[in-house]
């Protein structure tokens, strides 16, 4: 059967994946005007891919289970951060530290997931302004426990971590122990010069714990609570009907995206190799959210296909821009700021774009429905 | 008993805790050798020039487009205001109302393009509203660097070009209020100048919400549905709500630079929306509900607390948790009205 | 069928009261297995009460059980919750349809009961990690789909079926149920198109032959003539008759539903004093309204001066679509002419600034501010409309809500209307049904209209309060000569009080008959028989 393409479709197709064209006309223009060199953009995205999909596959879930945006990955992002502050101050090194730290964050993760979908069923239709909200006010606990708890009543005395006044972490943790161990585990280098110098890093295990997840998500789309997370994304009603739980099933899809969330961010950090005790968190999860929307995601809808495009573009756009700036104004500083205005612009865009669309569906119905009964009365 | 109850809940528990935290801050305070007068001059001050910006929610909240998130729109319409006027090297009295006089074009035409966004995305306003502000914020940041200012007061000393990111209002508006009309008895010092411009405006506010308008506003807010069937125009009534709430947003940032001393731009005005949301909704409003009563009390709360907090906090336990307290308690408000069951219903 | 069947389904003596009003009384009925028994009632007859206490919903708990007996096999059941009806064997599909848009018809059939297959990772995380095993699935759905013995797609999506698949779906998925033994099919034809509505009675038989009895509740009479065995005619809780479906008539069906004789054989306006001139106020003419279960095709209708015209007709055949249409609160086409001339459609301040104004029957969306005081509800149509209770400041360039002259109108109709509140500034929410409902009626009258919808005027409010209200629009009619026109599922309350009424049926006028016409002739108008002469 084969279809023909109207210019109708071509509207269609164009409409539905804006945002992604944008973002590749975007690239395409900075390019050029950047000037890297392919090899260099290359090895800069695959870094970007390890650093980041971890975490950006992490809001699949919850899209699935018709609560939006899950903002409230920044919960799961700081119990990765916890994590890792203990195994600093531990002096736990290399990938027994990475297992442990992802030890500590889990029950953190899962109490906060639990506490950020009970409150997200009390909010019903405005489940991302409260997810929102709630990673805002987790912050300030955070940062309680972190800035004031810390070895003052969770004792944690290495001086690596913790401030000279003796309690409170640094700004800023060195996570050299910890560093790229995933990554330096076991890479392969291509096209490398006859030192072993550049080139292009391929730090493979990093990229099979990425395709395990994958593997993750789509197994779990084909389970019962993947198929009942569906179900109740769709329509609550109808699933309590059918005698789904429907509180708990939500619940559960937060649960499980803070928790990856969590291993996301520990992966992230120790590709970083610093941990920003006050700041990590709260960008990670605005960068995470636009590059899935980047990727052409809404939000009702996201897969695999829309993390990995959308990292590349979002993080291509994000090597661009200072140089581009730079090159193009003489100011660096500018693409910078070009930088946080797209981010924050594209999370904008795809949310008015989403209301627009399923109003303009509603409509698109009455609409037909009238012109059904003018032609019956005719 | 149970009337006791009913009082607590009339009031809402969080507003009835703040309170009473707030009343043993100021109980607290002399014991720990602060002076009450200073404290009290201090709580006045910030409420001076704060409350403006928390007035701001008021038309919003009432015509059911919730909370205003996207104060930083109005913030950015004041900040273009003030620049201009300062652009413009006249000083004194005079500047602060070029300031109000530039500002409120753009307050008028970013209110408008803004109420009609937010007409085309009924029922998700406080998300995108959010959104709205970063993204204006963030352009704005861009603009700051490559609009053509001229003033060797606001632009960077060695390139020549670009705005700094904070800018003296000294010599301009600096206290323009705060200085009027100021009633000192010792160390208590109050400015009626800042509490009489924000009564004008705050008057304002409540007349027109008692004029036919501001009924049918109001009735827009309660139940849209209502107010359709009774011929009222939703979308007219919103866009008006949202551009008055913009311009309140601008005069509420003129007023915040008077008393603070400097235009903070680039990211200044990013998250300046959520300590006026937190300091309605303490005020005792909710997502769909607000009157003056609520702008007072909980401008006075909110700074209160911000206020009384550290330095109370610091004589006794020598550690500044303040800061960490207050996005604690004004973020917990946000999330309290917004998962509470009587705030859904409309 | 045979005498041999066993009998399914007994109830002896059921009844069943909601705060002291009997809605129910001594239901008496058998049903065998592999029987279809047609139920036909008016709205309000009991009929979803009693299906309501077959399914053990929690309402009828809640509101103090029912009396008398449910036997199925010949043995007691009492059913704590519409669960235990499913272990029973009893399936029900309702009128609104209640599945999801983004699944096939296969896995909405088989919903939260879909076949699993056990793996590794289950023993880990617990039994909602069994993969879903669609070949299974697939299986079980085609299974139940031709069982039932119609033409259903398992893969289509139930966003993109036709209305009919969507209803197949619903019915399959009762069927797909494990020893469903007896079906409730609450309206299933409604929505259907005729072709759709023939396969699914084919299909009603199809079961009915495999044993399965049926509970067909429907409007259609000529469906329940070829289909059912036999018929229960409901009416004011009462079983009236049972009927043998074979040997019984539209028209005696009809008659039965509908009842009651009340003596009313001289024309209202005469006995009443009042004069109706000839003279046409509003016309209506090829009007369309798209409203969500009450759409409106084609509707041509006339008002004349001075007169009340009932509208009545059955639930969601587009009764209520029509005054919702005109006054523009639901997209609307057609003609429509108030005194010569023209009114647009959908602008609700065009309908009001020409003098017509509108008691909705949805009070509590649509017509009130339930979270304001009742000075605010009363008075703001008028206040918008017609710049009433304001005072003008500065040449009318501040419009001042007059507070003393708001006041001193609500108490005039609080008392005028005897409204039970505390004071003219209780919040509308707290007041009872029928008080909101004056409420409703002040605010209308507040606007002095010339002409007058009111829909639903009695729904959901005791009989006390009903008697006032219906007292107040005659009097507010005789006293001002203001057109009425009421929308009421009830027809003897639009025989008491109206001097024509038009029947709705299937979105369009079926007939308009003088109120004092015995109700029989409304009955047939009302099952869709055109009796366009009787005029």
């Amino acid at each position: 059967m084969k279809k023909e393409i109207t210019s109708k479709d071509v509207r269609k197709f164009l409409a539905n994946n804006i945002v992604p064209i944008i973002f590749i006309v975007l690239c395409a223009v900075c390019i050029p005007i950047a000037g890297y060199s392919g090899q260099y953009l290359v090895d800069q995205i695959i870094t970007r891919i390890v650093r980041n999909s971890f975490l950006v596959l992490s809001l699949l879930i919850p899209i699935m289970a018709g609560m939006g945006l899950n903002f409230g990955m920044t919960l799961g992002a700081m119990a990765g951060q916890i994590g890792l502050i203990f195994v600093t101050s531990w002096n736990v090194v290399s990938i027994p530290g990475l297992l442990l730290a992802a030890i500590i964050a889990t029950p953190i993760a899962v109490l906060l997931g639990w506490f950020c979908g009970k409150m997200l069923n009390m909010a019903k239709g405005r489940e991302m302004i409260t997810s929102y909200m709630i990673s805002f006010f987790m912050n300030g606990v955070y940062q309680l426990i972190v800035l004031y708890g810390m070895g003052a009543l969770i004792p944690i005395h290495s001086n690596r971590v913790i401030l000279p006044r003796g309690y409170g972490v640094r700004n800023t943790v060195d996570l050299l122990d910890v560093r790229k161990s995933i990554d330096n585990f076991w890479s392969i280098r291509l096209f490398a010069d006859e030192n072993g110098m550049g080139g292009l890093t391929i730090p493979l295990l990093t990229l099979i714990l990425i395709a395990i997840l994958c593997v993750i998500i789509i197994w779990f789309r084909k389970t019962k609570i993947g198929q009942d997370m569906r179900a109740v994304g769709q329509d609550m009603e109808v699933a309590r009907e059918a005698g789904i739980k429907v509180e708990r099933t939500r619940i559960l899809a937060i649960i499980i995206s803070t928790v990856f969330a969590a291993y996301g961010m520990i992966i992230y950090l120790s590709n970083m190799g610093t941990l920003n005790t006050y700041n990590s968190h709260s960008q990670i999860g605005m960068f995470s959210i636009a590059a899935l929307l980047v990727g052409g995601a809404s939000v009702s809808k996201a897969s695999i296909k829309n993390v990995f495009l959308g990292i590349i573009l979002f993080h291509l756009m994000f090597i661009l821009t200072p140089q581009a700036g730079r090159n193009l104004i003489g100011q660096a500083q500018i693409g910078e700021f070009f930088r946080v205005f797209v981010s924050y612009g594209v999370i904008t865009l795809s949310l008015v774009l989403y209301e627009i669309r399923t109003r303009r569906e509603k409509a698109e119905s009455a609409q037909t429905l009238a012109i059904e009964q003018k032609e019956a009365q005719a | 008993m149970d009337k006791a109850m009913e009082l607590v809940k009339s009031f809402g528990l969080p507003r009835l805790i703040i309170t009473l935290f707030l009343l043993a801050l100021f109980v607290i305070a002399p014991f720990a050798g602060i002076n009450v007068a200073s404290s009290v001059t201090d709580v006045l001050g910030r409420f001076g020039q704060n409350a403006i910006m928390v007035l701001a929610m008021v038309p919003m909240i009432h015509s059911g487009c919730g909370l205003n998130f996207g104060l930083p729109l109005g913030i950015i319409s004041g900040l273009l205001g003030a620049t201009l006027a300062i652009e413009t090297g006249i000083q004194g009295p005079v500047s602060f109302l070029l300031a109000i006089l530039y500002s409120t074009p753009f307050a008028l035409i970013f209110g408008w393009g803004y109420g009609k966004l937010l007409n085309r995305v009924k029922g998700s306003e406080m998300m995108i509203a959010t959104y709205v502000g970063f993204s204006s914020v963030a352009f704005m940041s861009i603009m700051w660097l490559i609009l053509p200012y001229h003033s060797p007061t606001m632009v960077w000393g060695y390139t020549g070009q670009g705005l700094r990111t904070t800018i003296s209002t000294e010599g301009f508006y600096y206290h323009i209020l705060r200085d009027t009309l100021n009633l000192r008895i010792g160390n208590l010092s109050i400015s009626f100048g800042e509490i009489i411009f924000f009564a004008l405006f705050a008057f304002i506010i409540w007349a027109f919400l008692h004029t036919k308008t501001g009924t049918a506003m109001t009735a827009v807010g309660s139940n849209p549905v209502f107010a359709r069937a009774s011929g009222i125009n939703i979308d007219k009534q919103r866009t008006l709500s949202v551009i008055m709430s913009t311009w309140l947003g601008a005069l509420g940032i003129l007023c915040y630079q008077q008393g603070y001393g400097f235009v903070q731009l680039y990211q200044g005005p990013m998250y300046m929306a959520m300590p006026a949301v937190s300091a309605i909704l303490i005020g005792g409003a909710s997502v769909n509900k607000a009157n003056i009563t609520n702008v007072i009390i909980g401008t006075i709360l909110y700074q209160g607390i911000v206020s009384m907090t550290p330095s109370v906090m610091n004589s006794l336990i020598h550690t500044d948790m303040s800061e960490v307290l207050r996005i604690i308690v004004s973020n917990g408000m946000i999330l309290y009205a917004l998962t509470r069951k009587t705030g859904a219903s409309r | 069928m045979s005498e041999m069947t066993n009998t399914l389904l007994e109830m002896q003596n059921v009844s069943k009261e909601y705060n002291g009003n009997p809605v129910l009384k001594d239901v008496n009925f058998t049903l065998k297995e592999g029987e279809v028994l047609g139920l036909v009632g008016e709205n309000g007859a009991g009929k979803s009460t009693l299906m309501n206490i077959l399914f053990g919903m929690d309402v009828i708990q809640q509101t103090g059980g029912y009396g008398g007996k449910v036997l199925i096999d010949g043995k007691e059941v009492k059913f704590a919750s519409p669960l235990d009806a499913l272990k029973a064997g009893i399936g029900m599909v309702h009128q609104e349809f209640s599945l999801l848009p983004g699944f096939t018809a296969a896995e909405n059939i088989l919903l939260n009961r879909e076949p699993e297959n056990k793996s590794v990772l289950s023993l880990v995380f617990g039994d909602r990690a069994n993969t879903i095993d669609r070949k299974e699935l697939q299986k079980e759905a085609i299974a139940a789909i031709t069982k039932l013995g119609v033409e259903l797609d398992p893969d289509m999506l139930v966003s993109e079926m036709p209305v009919g698949h969507k209803q197949f779906t619903e019915i399959s998925r009762e069927i797909s149920k494990s020893a469903i033994r007896l079906l409730v099919l609450d309206e299933p034809t409604a929505v259907l198109t005729e072709k759709e509505a023939d396969m699914l009675l084919k299909a009603i038989k199809n079961l009915a032959n495999q044993g399965i009895a049926v509970i067909f509740i429907t409007h259609r009479l000529q469906e329940i003539l070829d289909v059912c065995n036999k018929v229960i005619v409901m009416r004011d809780g009462r079983i009236i008759r049972e009927l043998d479906a074979a040997s019984t008539s539209i028209p005696e069906m009809a008659k039965l539903m509908v009842g009651r004789e009340v003596s009313t054989d001289k024309p209202k306006a005469e006995s009443d004093g009042r004069t109706i001139s000839d003279k046409i106020v509003l016309s209506v003419k090829n009007l369309w309204v798209d409203m969500p279960g009450e759409t409106v095709r084609d509707v041509n209708i006339e008002v004349r001066d001075g007169e009340i015209l009932g509208i009545g007709g059955l639930a969601g055949q587009g009764k209520l679509g029509i005054p919702n249409g005109i006054m523009g609160l639901f997209p609307a086409g057609g003609k429509v002419v108030l005194n010569g001339s023209e009114i647009p459609l959908n602008n609700p301040r065009a309908c009001l600034d020409s003098s017509l104004a509108f008691v909705s029957e949805d009070r509590r969306g649509v017509g009130l501010l339930l979270d304001e005081s009742l000075e605010w509800n009363i008075a703001f149509p008028a206040m918008q409309i017609q710049n009433k209770f304001l005072k003008n400041y500065l040449g009318g360039l501040i419009k001042w809500r007059d507070q003393d002259a708001i006041r001193e109108v609500t108490q005039k109709y609080i008392n005028q209307l005897q409204i039970k509140c505390t004071s003219s500034l209780q919040k509308a929410k707290e007041l009872s049904g029928g008080n909101q409902q004056k409420i409703c009626l002040a605010k209308a009258f507040a606007l002095e209209p010339k002409l007058l919808f009111v829909s639903e005027p009695t729904r959901g409010i005791d009989i006390g309060a009903k008697a006032l209200v219906l007292q107040a629009l005659r009097e507010y009619n005789k006293k001002h000569g203001v057109t009425i026109v009421m929308i009421s599922s009830e027809l003897e309350e639009l025989r008491q009080i109206c001097d024509r009424i038009a029947i709705i049926t299937d979105g369009s006028v079926s007939g308009i008959l003088p109120a004092e016409r015995p109700s029989e002739e409304f009955g047939i108008l009302m099952v869709g028989k055109s009796k366009k002469e009787a005029m």
